[in-house]
């Protein structure tokens, strides 16, 4: 079979959605077992995003997220095993156990970090572009963040920064209307669009449905081939939507802070098989192939996770310091 | 600078950014005011001169924001060196301190490494008042992952804040206002003094004082007084590090005196001071013969008015009161030596602030 650019185009952003989703449910799934002991953000229905950066952005450009960071991670490449050993607190971890789920890194394909405080990797991924411009390297910086992070102070300092020195940066802002349990109503005024008043401050600013993988390709795309040009930086807004808790495997609809009406709303805005739904009669083999092939890796993640050895409990002394 | 000459403190600051920039050709030196026509105090002359606006720059007064860009360049490799003209500016950036650059070399299991240097200036007298005098080395000695520098001298100076530099972690680099103007012999164009090792000023007997920063220099007065006027010897040693500790050289010294009073430039709760009395009751408790002496900031917040603080900073007569007090020697006579000609709330009397 001849496949068109736009059909490889649609069979990556599927695989690339459905490898996070399936990542994330199989966390879910095996939560409970007690095994993966520390706080874990899962973004189970916000897999567009990541998935369409993951055909854009090169190996070469840094990137850095927040505590929820899994499918950025994966997304720029980061190794599927280390994360799943990092998550069990395993030796063989990205982080050697020392950081956990909200602390992942792989340094060989210039994922350089994420955190547990909110907004608190921004200024540093604005560094890493100020490096980069420095260097005349050519990379991009992509910073992910939530819509609370632009309630931070530090979103304000670090997007003037990178404006005032047009540093090849992107920020990227997956607004998916809650921070924590808090609803966006309790947060910004009534009618605030958070591009608008980003728009203010002076870098080039672009948002649309976080959810329709394609138009996100294209958003990231058009801001990518600018910021290369020397335009950045860019802040780009998706809408898109958490499926589950804020921090833990199990929906929590039952606790009554947001309306089962906007949850059916977005679970119709589903990314993953929406897209499916437009390919699935042309490439019926092929998705099945991806799928396959996507649930061997994952169980062949856990198990490497699960037959880890721990650190040993010295090793907590160890590593303060660099030498 | 020409070798073996005097310089001042803000000269070996200066002259350790130079060597520093042109070793490392992919340094980057800023903070608000590094290029405006005062030049923080004159320890940034020159450097955008010499190394060009892409190195040397001035910035948003975004101090968090700042803190995490040179966490972020320092993961690429590029070295920074941050300043702020009063370390109170800085406390709008303990998280990125506190929980990125301390961190960032343990939790993602020793990969890279942050090696910034944030040089914070220290206020004291001229009615600096509750939010330009803090000296709050204690804070961040609280904390895993940085180190604390704070010399006393400006060769020391010069020396600390090259190895500050060129150390693969983060740095706090803290130059007390009242010490810019103080000179040393400079002696070599570069040279290292190594982070956390101590320096002992005056070796003696009787009694050792601890010291960092600025109340080195009050401690060396009491020193020679104690001597002149009691025979008594203190041995003065001047910390220069505060984090790492020179436990070495603390412990080695009050096997031989015996006696210790440890002075900080911070409040008294929680000081740096305590922490040091604090491991010696533990470890050497056994050592010493009389009750250790702390002289530190009292807990309230600084006034401003000159006659709020008159009295308000520990002095020489301060520290020789208090040695004399733990040897019960009597001297009234103390307080009428050193009685001051000018007013209290300057180093010197050339000293016109205005900050």
């Amino acid at each position: 079979m001849v496949y068109s650019l736009k059909d490889r185009l649609y069979l990556k952003l599927y695989k690339n959605m459905y490898r996070i989703r399936s990542v994330e449910e199989e966390i879910a799934k095996r939560y409970n077992e007690g095994k993966m002991r520390c706080p874990t953000h899962l973004s189970i229905g916000q897999e567009a995003v990541p998935a369409a950066f993951s055909q854009l952005a090169s190996q070469k450009d840094f990137a850095v997220s927040s505590h929820r960071g899994h499918a950025h991670y994966l997304s720029k490449g980061g190794n599927l095993k280390s994360m799943i050993a990092e998550i069990y607190g395993k030796k063989t971890g990205c982080s050697k156990g020392k950081g956990g789920s909200m602390h992942l890194i792989d340094l060989s394909v210039n994922f350089m970090g994420t955190s547990a405080i909110v907004g608190n990797s921004i200024p540093v991924g604005v560094g890493l572009g100020l490096s980069a411009k420095l260097k005349k390297s050519k990379q991009i910086s992509f910073i992910f963040f939530g819509d609370g992070a632009v309630e931070e102070g530090v979103f304000y300092e670090s997007i003037n920064f990178a404006t005032v020195k047009k540093l090849p940066v992107i920020f990227i802002c997956e607004n998916n209307l809650y921070s924590v349990y808090s609803p966006l109503s309790v947060r910004q005024p009534k009618g605030r669009s958070i591009s608008k008043m980003v728009n203010a401050i002076g870098p080039k600013v672009l948002s649309c449905d976080g959810n329709d993988v394609i138009k996100v390709h294209k958003t990231i795309n058009t801001a990518i081939s600018k910021t290369r040009k020397g335009e950045g930086p860019f802040f780009l807004e998706f809408f898109t939507y958490r499926w589950l808790e804020h921090c833990g495997p199990n929906y929590d609809n039952d606790l009554g802070y947001r309306a089962q009406t906007e949850f059916n709303k977005w679970k119709r805005k589903e990314p993953i098989n929406n897209l499916r739904k437009k390919i699935i009669k042309k490439f019926h083999k092929e998705i099945k192939n991806i799928e396959d092939e996507v649930n061997r890796e994952i169980i062949k993640a856990f198990n490497f996770a699960e037959k880890s050895p721990f650190p040993s409990p010295a090793d907590a002394h160890k590593g303060v310091y660099a030498k | 600078m020409p070798n073996n000459k005097k310089f001042t403190f803000t000269e070996a600051v200066n002259d350790a950014l130079h060597i520093a920039m042109k070793k490392d050709k992919k340094m980057i030196c800023y903070g608000l005011g590094v290029t405006d026509p005062k030049r923080v105090f004159s320890t940034t002359l020159n450097l955008k001169k010499k190394f060009g606006s892409n190195r040397v720059f001035d910035v948003p007064t975004s101090e968090n924001a700042l803190t995490g860009v040179s966490i972020g360049a320092a993961l690429d490799g590029v070295r920074s060196v941050v300043t702020h003209q009063r370390l109170d500016f800085f406390l709008l950036a303990m998280d990125q301190l506190v929980n990125s650059a301390a961190k960032w070399y343990y939790m993602f299991g020793s990969q890279r490494s942050v090696p910034i240097t944030i040089r914070l200036i220290l206020g004291r007298g001229w009615g600096q008042g509750p939010t330009h005098s803090q000296n709050l080395q204690a804070w961040f000695n609280h904390i895993p992952g940085i180190k604390v520098v704070m010399p006393s001298f400006a060769d020391d100076a010069k020396g600390l804040l090259l190895s500050s530099i060129f150390d693969p972690n983060p740095v706090i680099f803290l130059e007390h206002r009242w010490l810019h103007n103080t000179t040393a012999i400079n002696k070599r164009h570069d040279y290292r003094i190594k982070i956390g090792k101590a320096k002992i000023c005056k070796t003696g007997k009787h009694i050792t004082i601890l010291s960092m920063s600025y109340l080195t220099l009050e401690a060396l007065k009491a020193a020679k007084y104690l001597y002149e006027k009691h025979k008594i010897s203190a041995e003065v040693i001047d910390l220069r590090t505060i984090k790492p500790l020179d436990w070495q050289t603390i412990f080695r010294s009050i096997k031989k005196t015996k006696r210790l009073l440890v002075l900080d430039t911070g409040f008294t709760t929680g000081s740096v001071a305590s922490e040091i009395i604090a491991k010696i009751s533990i470890e050497k408790f056994n050592t010493l013969k009389s009750a250790p002496i702390r002289l530190a900031m009292p807990d309230v917040p600084e006034p401003t008015s000159p006659a709020l603080t008159k009295n308000f900073y520990t002095r020489a007569d301060d520290i020789v009161i208090s040695v004399l007090k733990s040897l019960r020697i009597n001297d009234k006579h103390v307080k009428l030596d050193f009685k001051q000609s000018g007013p209290a709330d300057v180093p010197d009397p050339s000293f016109k602030g205005p900050f």
